[in-house]
């Protein structure tokens, strides 16, 4: 198998006249967690959601360039195709709150139209939530509705949901900011078993959580990708200034 | 060499945050002498305004219970002579002083009923293409504004509109189905409510869906949903009871409407046999025989009419108020 997974050439994003994202290179190994840090504002997040196509949902957004997916270009392929690929998480939980726990787990397939026997649903909805560590937490009120859950179980819910999919890769966009640490921590560790199945992209803003949980780390600074390396060698020896200044905090 | 320039800098900063100290004491002084000053107008001013605000209020209350008091009262009379038995008599014949309004209520639920199973698509259709799928640009713009104006748009010139196309039209279906091409009727006045409730369902409603947080729809495109099976499994269960509520309101607004159906239901008070034979409504049935009232239990009579007509109203719309405002919380 082909070790690099997600791969950007010459990507550039924009918000009408705004160019937010500005020629990105970058190849994303697979089963790897790959953190995207920078300040607000660096198109960090504008990247991750161009990787899905989410990107190009909001009115007057547009890109250009390639992201291949296993050498695939997602922008030559139908957006909700590529949606089933990439699953999402995003900055704040957002379980339907009209669905049980149950049905939030299955809702990708619901809205997909995909209808599956009972024992399938049931074998699919623990798998994911185990795997998400929830299902102890859980399986006895599968049937309450899930803004029932605190907000770190709701996340976990939510990146349940995507697993659910069984997408290759799984994007994060600062999963843990809305979260208080005891649950953050909790999330950073299902990162760890959660590369085993699949391949992890994760904007965060939060520099020593990028430090703690990647391999590799890309620096985005003003829409562009400063730097890209693995996080070890990122955090002690960056090679460009700015990724140093922003390292040792002398911007933010 | 370091120290003293620390030193010359502690210093400075003292003595400008000294300075800052006494302008901002100074300035707290001046104000609060000028409010005090201030204050004696402002409060005698502000219990003047608040008793004005207190009264105006009150007045549209006592106006609302005294036009309900009013019905009541010139009702009696009607109530004494008919009794109970107003509500399902099926015979209403001044001339011998028998009122059953049992036509004219089913004409009214008729019509109503019949315009808002007409209306809702178009309304839900407007709602979500300007809440969802087009909120900004000029069309919606338009359309946004189109569908304002038939709300503001009088209703008679709606009967005028009514006699001259939908009557025609009507009757030549009428003719190619084989009822008797009358033209006016209940049809034709549900086809004219549904257009002047459509604004009511499609406002709302738009508003609504508007109000769908976008974290729950983006949920659901990054799982793949499309544009369709977002609006079906997100934004319809989440806003149902909002929707429900424009369509409560629409409703309401149907009930009530007196001069456009007045002009094309064909004014009949028998029992319409059915949707295309001609009727008439609660609403039309006093605006044409309140003139002609020519003996007090027939005028008591009439106005009963309308006191149903307005508990009828006022309930739909208290449901419809009570929905939106649990929707909106």
């Amino acid at each position: 198998m082909e070790s690099t997974i997600v791969k950007a050439i010459d990507y550039n994003a924009y918000f009408g006249d705004n160019h937010v994202v500005k020629n990105v290179n970058i190849e994303i190994p697979r089963n790897s967690v790959v953190a995207v840090m920078g300040p607000s504002g660096c198109g960090k997040t504008t990247f991750l959601r161009g990787i899905n196509r989410m990107h190009e949902l909001i009115p007057g957004a547009t890109a250009k360039g390639k992201i291949l997916l296993n050498g695939e270009d997602v922008m030559e392929m139908h957006p909700i195709f590529v949606r089933l690929k990439i699953g999402m998480v995003f900055q704040r939980p957002n379980p339907f709150p009209n669905l049980s726990i149950y049905d939030n787990v299955i809702a990708g397939y619901k809205l997909n139209g995909i209808k599956l026997p009972k024992a399938e649903k049931d074998k699919i909805v623990e798998l994911s939530l185990s795997r998400v560590a929830l299902w102890n937490e859980v399986k006895d009120s599968l049937t309450k509705k899930g803004s029932f859950l605190s907000g770190g179980q709701q996340q976990r819910l939510c990146i349940a949901r995507a697993v659910a999919m069984e997408p290759e890769v799984l994007l994060f966009d600062e999963p843990t900011s809305a979260l208080d640490p005891i649950s953050t921590s909790t999330v950073e560790e299902l990162f760890h078993e959660l590369k085993k199945n699949y391949t992890l992209i994760i904007v965060t803003h939060n520099m020593q959580q990028a430090a703690r949980v990647s391999d590799k780390t890309a620096f985005f600074y003003l829409g562009e990708l400063v730097e890209y390396d693995e996080t070890k060698q990122m955090f002690t020896n960056p090679t460009d200034i700015r990724t140093q200044n922003y390292i040792t905090g002398r911007f933010s | 060499m370091e120290t003293s320039i620390d030193n010359n800098l502690i210093t400075r900063s003292e003595n400008i945050l000294e300075r800052v100290i006494t302008s901002a004491k100074i300035r707290d002084a001046v104000k609060g002498i000028k409010r005090i000053k201030r204050s004696h107008r402002q409060i005698r001013a502000e219990n003047v305004f608040r008793k004005t605000i207190v009264i105006v209020a009150l007045l549209m209350v006592v106006l609302v219970l005294g036009i309900m008091l009013t019905l009541v009262l010139q009702s009696i009379l009607s109530i004494k002579t008919t009794g109970l038995a107003y509500l399902w008599g099926k015979t209403w014949d001044p001339v011998q002083d028998i009122f059953g309004a049992y036509p004219f209520l089913l004409g009214t639920l008729l019509t109503s009923f019949l315009a808002l199973f007409i209306s809702i698509p178009f309304s839900f259709a407007v709602a979500i293409f300007l809440g969802e799928y087009y909120p900004k640009g000029w069309l919606p713009n338009l359309l946004k504004n189109t569908v304002e104006l038939i709300a503001a748009v009088p209703s008679v010139i709606y009967g005028f509109w009514g006699l001259a196309v939908l009557v025609p039209i009507v009757r030549s279906l009428e003719t190619k189905i084989n009822v008797a091409p009358i033209g006016l009727g209940i049809f034709t006045s549900s086809l004219i409510l549904a257009v002047m409730i459509i604004p009511y369902a499609a406002s709302l409603g738009q508003s609504m869906i508007k109000m769908v947080p976008a974290n729950l729809k983006e949920a659901a495109y990054s799982l793949g949903a499309t544009r369709w099976e977002v609006i079906r499994s997100v934004i319809l269960p989440y806003t149902k009871s909002g929707l429900f509520a424009g369509v409560l309101l629409s409703l309401g607004r149907a009930l009530g409407e007196t001069m456009a159906v007045t002009m094309v239901i064909g004014n009949t008070s028998l029992i319409p046999k059915s949707i295309f034979a001609p009727g008439n409504t609660m609403a039309s049935v006093i605006a044409n025989e309140f003139t002609e009232a020519d003996h007090p239990v027939y005028l008591s009579a009439l106005i009963e009419l309308g006191l149903v007509l307005f508990l009828v109203t006022v309930v739909i719309n208290m449901i419809g108020k009570r929905l939106t405002k649990k929707f909106t919380n």
